[in-house]
């Protein structure tokens, strides 16, 4: 059903004229042009397109945009905020936590929610926080370490 | 003859259309300087096996531009998914130019601003393609300095560079730019003459662990690849799949479909699509379409399945074609106290990177742009041209940030069907494989068997080697033991199957060929250690000359901490050897077996790399990360579901690829080796995998695995066998 929907995204009030069944992945890649949402697998498998919604890391391919009516919505482009890059951004590129980048925008927004839960969190606990994010390119040994990095540095400063 | 003349003759000349004019026209102004690849003997060895352009270049492929805003640039046809070499290429070329690093640009897989080149894959870009860089850009040095000699009115024998700029050594505030002696010229120079390069001890930024110069534009999204092109009135094509690879259509309902606000439906023979300003909505118009597909006509694949594969391939297998072969395999066999024959199979397995195959193609008159998720943008670019019916040099490709490649995507078949849709519905079109499409439509690595007949004397020596390989390829089939009687046979030896041999294509999947092959041979090698009673360490070494394999294996149990001992052990550690892409490797893994569940925890895995010249350390090591993390999906889990044409494993549910809890402790080595010409990096570490984990499972229980993926259900059937 068409709708108009009203959110935050990226700290924005934003409001869309959709049918309101459709996919927030696409919603935000197509009609709102923030590509880096990735699709991976369209099925929740793989990580992706992982977005936050109010907080939480969500699946935006298994996500009816309806959804996050009146929530905020925070995408990889709003992540930093007013600074140049997060602090698990910057780890990421310190640590070399990646090499196609595919993956990384979703990597990414889930550690943040993680961390939010786990500020202090051991390998075991980010190993299985991030369990279901997918790499194909094998860079899940630095990207345990680059969020120990940034768990560090968020703890110490943020 | 010139050595960068090596393809050099009039029939090559006259047919390839290069046109240098063309790049001086739309590059400004700067100095220009033009080279190609020095050495095509790599290329042809091993290339993915198909988009062969109708000729080789012969004048050029690849070149510099010092621009008058004291920016340098390198065209090149090379791509960028993950491996690194937007980092490492312009390490080389700073260093060589004395330049910052940051002041150099790296411009990937443009058909139209950079000149052919085959495609990326085969770990070429460093080891065939950056020797030739390192010759320009110190060209280049040269050229600047003449310049700068006449200018200056300093003889060049007193000038040095540094940051950019030429200097007087000796009255260093004398000084120009590159920016300065660029500024309003068009200066086009060609490689001709050898070029000495920079000693290793000169190196100031190779050699040197850099990070990933891509990695803020990733980390904050703004990376941009081929499914994030977006154009005014572009339409997101949905395509009709068959539910089985060889079913026709019959007939296609898609008056539902139609009605869908806004949604476009295009009939073209057997290609029924839906188009719409929104994927998602593309996606459910097309799921409306009511379609028959009749069963395909039966043939021997039709019935075939992952199990039964195996005959069927035995069964096609072509005449071999004996690749090496020494001594008299009879005598051998007669020296032999006794002989051991086994046979390996392995899987299909998918390449599965995270972008799936992704093609945006725009249509302007005669004129068409595309963006294409592609390792090969010039054989991408044929493929459109002919699919359109225009000259190649009116299809400009360009080539984004690639997620991920792995040999997959040196086939491109979403390009040619983006090309034709945007042909029939007159707008831009983008079609964006699903996961399911890419699971159907991948160019597989091949399933694979290989047999192996061997012998050892009484005294534990290998006395001679049968070794016949089907369907894999040949790369990595190669002994590098010394054995006195030996044969080394290839049945099909491609990746690319012959006609009825698979059920579905296949392909070249990251160092093709050698996972199998290497997996074989490092298993039968433990298997016959096993049998003489000698660690399979010393065993290796014991039938080892090769100075450099010796080193690796040396430096890996002596960085480990191996103490020596027959297997099985029950301490659950396993080596293997093998040489990929030029480089040598050997690996050592620790491994726990549940024998309840016969499931396989690695624990540690350490890899020891000969690669000759390190460009960039950082980047070889993470390589090598990337390979061994890999290689554990192939090894323990990755093989494909199907019967006939009808594919089970169509998304990552049941299709495992590695995650986060398999990771074992990864320690990477890479010994100094400065003063040999750099190697392959991006695959190498992986041909290992398969026969590490293997020969430390048997070393754990006793349990021999002769199939991969070791799922755990074939370990507990091991373990029981004993």
């Amino acid at each position: 059903m068409e709708e108009t929907l009203r959110f935050k995204l990226n700290g924005k009030p934003t409001t869309v004229t959709v049918d309101s069944d459709r996919l927030l992945l696409w919603v935000l890649r197509t009609d709102l042009g923030l590509t880096g949402t990735k699709y991976g697998c369209g099925e929740s498998f793989c990580g992706a397109c992982t977005v936050i919604v109010d907080g939480e890391a969500v699946r935006s391919c298994q996500t009816p945009v309806k959804e996050v009516r009146d929530k905020e919505v925070v995408t990889i482009e709003g992540l930093a905020g007013e600074s140049a890059l997060h602090p698990v951004q910057k780890a990421f590129m310190e640590h070399d936590a990646l090499q196609c980048g595919y993956c990384t925008p979703g990597m990414i927004m889930n550690a943040y929610s993680f961390l939010r839960k786990h500020p202090k969190p051991s390998v075991a606990e980010i190993v299985e926080g991030m369990e279901d994010d997918l790499c194909r390119c094998g860079a899940h040994n630095r990207i345990i370490r680059a969020i120990q990095a940034a768990a560090t540095e968020m703890h110490g400063g943020h | 003859m010139n050595e960068y003349q090596y393809w050099a003759n009039d029939a090559e000349e006259a047919a390839f259309p290069m046109d240098r004019r063309r790049f001086l026209k739309t590059s400004g102004t700067g100095i220009f300087l033009f080279f190609k690849i020095r050495d095509i003997s790599f290329i042809t060895q091993e290339g993915p096996g198909r988009v062969l352009p109708q000729t080789l270049p012969s004048d050029f492929n690849a070149y510099l531009k010092i621009g008058e805003d004291g920016r340098v640039a390198c065209y090149t046809g090379k791509i960028e998914m993950g491996q690194g070499i937007v980092t490492s290429l312009a390490q080389m070329l700073a260093d060589e130019l004395d330049v910052h690093i940051d002041n150099v640009d790296m411009v990937m897989g443009d058909t139209d601003l950079c000149p052919w080149d085959r495609g990326t894959f085969g770990s070429l870009s460093t080891r065939a393609f950056g020797p030739s860089l390192r010759t320009a850009a110190a060209e280049a040095r040269r050229v600047l300095i003449d310049m700068a000699s006449e200018r200056l009115k300093v003889p060049a024998k007193d000038l040095a560079t540094e940051g950019g700029a030429v200097f007087d050594r000796t009255d260093t505030k004398t000084r120009t730019s590159y920016a300065a002696l660029a500024k309003g010229k068009k200066i086009e120079r060609h490689l001709t003459d050898p070029v000495v390069v920079k000693k290793p001890s000169e190196f100031k930024i190779m050699s040197k662990p850099l990070t990933r110069r891509d990695a803020r534009d990733k980390v904050t999204g703004k990376a941009q690849y081929a499914g994030d092109i977006q154009l005014p009135g572009m339409l997101y094509a949905k395509i009709l799949r068959p539910p089985a690879h060889g079913a026709k259509l019959i007939e296609a309902d898609t008056a539902e479909a139609e009605k869908v606000k806004g949604a476009r439906v295009i009939r073209d023979g057997e290609l029924v699509a839906v188009l719409h300003k929104y994927p998602d909505v593309a996606q459910s118009a097309l799921s409306k379409i009511k379609a028959k597909f009749g069963t395909p006509p039966p043939t021997p694949l039709s019935a075939v399945d992952d199990r039964t594969i195996y005959d069927h391939l035995l069964k096609a297998a072509p005449a071999g074609k004996v690749v090496a072969s020494g001594g008299d395999l009879t005598a051998g066999e007669k020296e032999s106290g006794s002989v051991l024959e086994q046979t390996y199979f392995n899987a299909y397995v998918a390449h599965a990177p995270m972008e799936p195959h992704t093609a945006v193609v725009k249509i302007e008159g005669k004129h068409a742009t595309v963006w294409a998720s592609t390792q090969a943008p010039f054989g991408a670019r044929e493929e459109v041209a002919k699919e359109l019916g225009f000259p190649v040099g009116d299809v400009r490709v360009i080539t984004p940030f690639v997620g991920g490649g792995f040999g997959g995507k040196t086939a491109h078949g979403q390009v040619v069907e983006a090309a034709r849709l945007a042909r029939l519905s007159g707008a831009p079109v983008q079609v964006a494989w699903t996961r399911k499409e890419e699971f159907f439509y991948d160019t597989f690595r091949p399933a694979a068997v290989v047999k192996i007949r061997s012998g050892i004397t009484g005294s534990g020596s290998i006395s001679f080697w049968d070794y016949s390989v089907y369907f894999a390829g040949e790369r990595g089939a190669p002994l590098f033991y010394d054995i006195p009687h030996h044969r080394t046979t290839a049945y099909n030896s491609s990746w690319v199957g012959a006609e009825g041999a698979h059920p579905f294509a296949t392909g070249a999947w990251r160092a093709p060929g050698n996972n199998s092959n290497s997996f074989a041979r490092e298993s039968h090698i433990d298997i016959m250690a096993a049998k003489a009673g000698i660690d399979p360490v010393e065993f290796r070494l014991r039938h080892l000359s090769d100075a450099k394999m010796k080193r690796v294996l040396q430096t890996a149990a002596e960085k480990f901490g191996w103490k020596p001992a027959k297997s099985p052990s029950g301490r659950g550690l396993g080596v293997a050897l093998g040489i990929d892409a030029g480089t040598y490797v050997a690996t050592i893994a620790g491994v726990e077996v549940n024998k309840g569940t016969g499931e396989v925890r690695v624990k540690r895995v350490l890899a020891v790399q000969d690669m000759g010249l390190v460009v960039n350390p950082a980047g070889a090591a993470i390589q090598m990360e990337g390979c061994i993390t890999m290689g554990l999906g192939y090894a323990l889990r990755e093989g494909l579901h199907f019967k006939g044409g009808e594919m089970s494993d169509l998304n990552f549910g049941t299709y495992e690829i590695p995650r986060f809890s398999w990771l074992p402790k990864i320690e990477t080595h890479i010994l100094d080796d400065e003063n040999s010409p750099p190697q392959g990096g991006g695959e190498p570490a992986i041909v290992t995998m398969g026969a590490v984990i293997a020969n430390a499972i048997y070393d754990a229980v006793g349990a021999r695995l002769f199939e991969l993926p070791m799922i755990p259900d074939r370990v507990k059937e091991a373990m029981h066998k004993g």
